[in-house]
C-alpha cells in the first residue's frame, strides 16, 4: 500500500504550498506541538533570566520586597568579598585538574578498546557504568569515606584523610569526575569507529608507523569529538555541586578548600537569603561559560578538522 | 591468561600486545569498580570494623545494618523515601518522554516561522547552566506556594525544559524516512495522526533512551530536591542521605552505606536491563551534534 503510493508524493508535496489553507493548518499544528516547549521557555527559562538579571542589581531575600542597589552586589563580590575569589579559584582549579585528566584517560581507554576482538562490549559497559552512577550521594559519601581519616587512600599513602587537608581535597573530589570517564570514552570509542580504515591503509602504504598513523589519520579524524567531549566536560565540571556537598558537609571546608561556586551560590542564596548576590553570581557564572565556550569555539578552528569541510 | 594465550597459539602465534592491552584493561577494571564493591561490602560489616581493617571482606555479614536502615531516616521509612523518590522520577520520565517528543516533531518535520532561531534558542538552552534560572524559578514556585512539593521537581519535565532530549529526539526523527509519512498524508493522515500513528512508534529507541537518562538524572539529582523539599516526609533517599552528611559518628557507617546500595540499587538494574540503549544513547548524542 505505502510503497505503491510513494511515487504520487513528491508531487503532491511541490504543490502543496501553492494552496494557502493546508499550509497554515500545518503551521497552526506545528504551535500546538510546541506549545509546552514555548510555555516552559519563556516562564522557566526566559523570563527568570530576565528577572535573576533585574535581582543581581537589588537586595533581595524572599520576604521583603527587592531593594534597588545598582552595582553593589557586584562591587562587593569583586572587591569585598574574598571568599568569592575563593571560590572562583577553586573552580577554576577543579576544572584545569579534573577535565584534562578524565577526557586522557577516556582517550587512552577508548583506544585501548577499538581494536579489541574480544571482551570490548563488556569492557565498554563496564567503564561507562561509574558516570551514571557517580552523580549519586551515594557514592558522593562513598568517596567521603575513602578519602577519610582511616579510609583507603589514609591506608595506602598514610598521609591523613585527603578531605581533611587543604591542599589535597579539592583533588578528591576531582578524582570522583575522573573515575566517571566512562561517558566521553564511549562517545570516543564511536568517533574513533567512525574513521575509515582506507586512511589507515593508505598511512600504512606511505610508509606511516603506529605513532605516526596516530598523530596524522587519528587526531586530525577525532578532533570534533574531542572539541564536543572538551566543551561538555568543561560545562558540566563550572557546575560541579554533590561531591564537594558531601564531602565538606556542605560547608566548602576544610578552610574554603572545597567552595567550589555552585556551593558558595547555594549558601549565599539559599542559606544566607542574599537572593540578589546569589543572582549576581548565577549571572557572572552564565557569562563566564559563555566566555568559555566562546573561547573554545574560537580556538577550534585552528585544531578542529572537519572531514566533509575539507573535501569542499 | 596464560592458558587462554597457550590455546590460541596452536592456531595463531600470541599477541602479546593484546594480551597487554587486555592485562590493562583489567586493572583499570579493579582499581574503577574498587569504590563500589567497598560499598557493598561496609554496608555488610559490623561498626568497628569501617574503619578499623583494609580488609575489604567483612569478618561477619552484619545484615542487621540492612535492618536499621530499613527502619529510615527522621522516622520515615525507607518505603516512604523510596515511593517519593520513585514518584518523582516517575513524573519526570513521563513529563520528559511526552514534551520533548512534541517539541521534537515539531522541530524535526513541520514548518513554522521562525524555525531556524528557536530551534538555534532550544540548542543553546542545552548550554545554559541551571543557576541562571534557579533563583527566580524557586521565587515563582515560591509565590505559587509550591515550594516544598514536588511540583517544581516535574512541572517543568512537563514543559520540555530539558533541551538535550528534545535534540537527542530531533536527531532520531531526522533520521527517519519522509517516505512514510508522506504515505501517511496521501492516505489522509494530518499533522497529528502521522505523528501518533507513524514516528511515534518508530522513535521508539530514542524514547526509552530519553526515558532511562531522564529516570537516572532525576534518581541521582540532589540539588533541586535539596533546595525544594523540607518535609522529611516529602524526602526522597538522596536527601535522608544527606542527613548523613553531617553525621561525623562512625557507628551510623553500616546503616548509612545499607542505605546507599538501596539508593544505588534501581539504577544498577536499569543500567543491567539496558545497557545497550543507554551506551548507544550516548555515543549518538555525541557524534551527531
Amino acid at each position: 500500500m505505502t510503497t505503491t503510493q510513494t511515487p504520487a508524493a513528491p508531487p503532491a508535496r511541490a504543490a502543496a504550498p501553492t494552496k494557502g489553507r493546508p499550509k497554515r493548518q500545518r503551521e497552526g499544528a506545528a504551535w500546538v506541538f510546541l506549545s509546552p516547549w514555548v510555555l516552559g521557555a519563556t516562564v522557566l527559562t526566559l523570563l527568570p533570566m530576565v528577572v535573576s538579571l533585574y535581582l543581581s542589581f537589588t537586595d533581595y531575600d524572599l520576604f521583603n520586597p527587592p531593594h534597588w542597589v545598582g552595582l553593589r552586589n557586584y562591587v562587593q563580590m569583586f572587591t569585598e568579598d574574598p571568599r568569592y575569589w575563593r571560590s572562583v579559584m577553586t573552580t577554576l582549579t577543579y576544572v584545569v585538574i579534573a577535565v584534562p585528566l578524565q577526557l586522557a584517560l577516556a582517550l587512552v581507554v577508548a583506544l585501548a578498546l577499538k581494536n579489541m576482538r574480544h571482551g570490548k562490549g563488556f569492557y565498554r559497559s563496564a567503564f561507562y557504568a561509574p558516570s551514571l552512577l557517580g552523580a549519586s550521594m551515594s557514592i558522593a559519601l562513598v568517596w567521603r569515606a575513602l578519602f577519610n581519616d582511616g579510609g583507603t587512600v589514609d591506608h595506602l599513602f598514610g598521609n591523613g584523610g585527603w578531605i581533611n587537608r587543604p591542599g589535597w581535597s579539592l583533588l578528591a573530589v576531582a578524582l570522583l569526575t575522573v573515575w566517571q570517564f566512562g561517558a566521553p570514552m564511549v562517545i570516543f570509542l564511536a568517533g574513533l569507529q567512525q574513521i575509515p580504515a582506507e586512511l589507515y591503509e593508505a598511512a600504512a602504504v606511505d610508509g606511516a608507523g603506529k605513532w605516526r598513523q596516530f598523530v596524522s589519520v587519528t587526531v586530525p579524524m577525532l578532533s570534533p569529538v574531542l572539541f564536543f567531549n572538551l566543551v561538555l566536560q568543561t560545562i558540566q565540571a563550572f557546575q560541579v555541586f554533590t561531591p564537594a556537598f558531601a564531602v565538606s558537609a556542605g560547608k566548602g571546608g576544610p578552610a574554603d578548600s572545597t567552595l567550589v561556586y555552585t556551593l558558595y551560590l547555594y549558601d549565599r542564596g539559599f542559606v544566607a537569603s542574599h537572593m540578589g548576590y546569589a543572582s549576581a553570581m548565577a549571572w557572572v557564572l552564565l557569562l563566564v561559560i559563555g566566555a568559555v565556550t566562546a573561547v573554545l569555539f574560537r580556538t577550534s578552528r585552528s585544531w578542529v578538522f572537519y572531514a566533509s569541510e575539507g573535501d569542499r | 591468561m596464560t592458558t587462554t594465550a597457550s590455546t590460541a597459539v596452536s592456531r595463531k602465534p600470541i599477541r602479546w600486545g593484546r594480551v597487554a592491552v587486555h592485562l590493562g584493561c583489567l586493572a583499570a577494571l579493579l582499581v574503577m569498580l574498587y569504590p563500589l564493591a567497598w560499598l557493598l561490602a561496609t554496608s555488610l560489616k559490623p561498626a568497628n570494623e569501617v574503619i578499623a581493617s583494609l580488609d575489604l571482606l567483612p569478618s561477619h555479614l552484619e545484615w542487621s545494618n540492612y535492618k536499621t536502615a530499613f527502619e529510615g531516616v527522621n522516622d520515615v521509612s525507607i518505603w516512604r523515601l523510596l515511593g517519593n523518590s520513585l514518584l518523582i522520577a516517575g513524573g519526570a520520565v513521563l513529563g520528559n518522554v511526552i514534551s520533548c517528543s512534541l517539541a521534537a516533531y515539531a522541530f524535526a518535520r513541520l514548518r513554522f516561522r521562525m524555525r531556524g532561531p528557536l530551534f538555534a534558542f532550544m540548542i543553546a538552552t542545552i548550554m545554559l547552566p541551571h543557576h541562571a534560572v534557579l533563583i527566580p524559578q524557586y521565587i515563582i514556585f515560591n509565590k505559587l506556594g509550591l515550594v516544598n512539593t514536588y511540583w517544581p521537581l516535574i512541572l517543568p519535565k512537563f514543559l520540555a525544559t530539558e533541551a538535550f532530549f528534545v535534540f537527542l529526539i530531533v536527531q532520531f526523527m531526522r533520521g527517519l524516512p519522509r517516505e512514510l509519512e508522506e504515505a501517511a498524508r496521501i492516505d489522509g493522515c494530518g499533522p497529528f495522526r502521522s505523528f501518533f500513528k507513524v514516528i511515534l512508534p518508530l522513535t521508539r529507541p530514542a524514547l526509552i533512551t530519553t526515558a532511562i537518562f531522564t529516570f537516572i538524572w532525576t534518581w541521582n539529582d540532589f540539588f533541586t530536591q535539596l533546595i525544594y523539599l523540607f518535609d522529611p516526609d516529602k524526602f526522597t533517599l538522596t536527601l535522608a542521605l544527606r542527613s548523613f552528611v553531617d553525621a561525623s559518628s562512625q557507628s551510623a557507617f553500616g546503616p548509612m552505606f545499607a542505605m546507599s546500595v538501596i539508593a544505588l540499587l534501581p539504577i544498577v538494574l536499569f543500567f543491567l536491563a539496558f545497557q545497550r540503549f543507554l551506551v548507544e544513547g550516548m555515543a549518538s548524542s555525541g557524534l551527531k551534534g
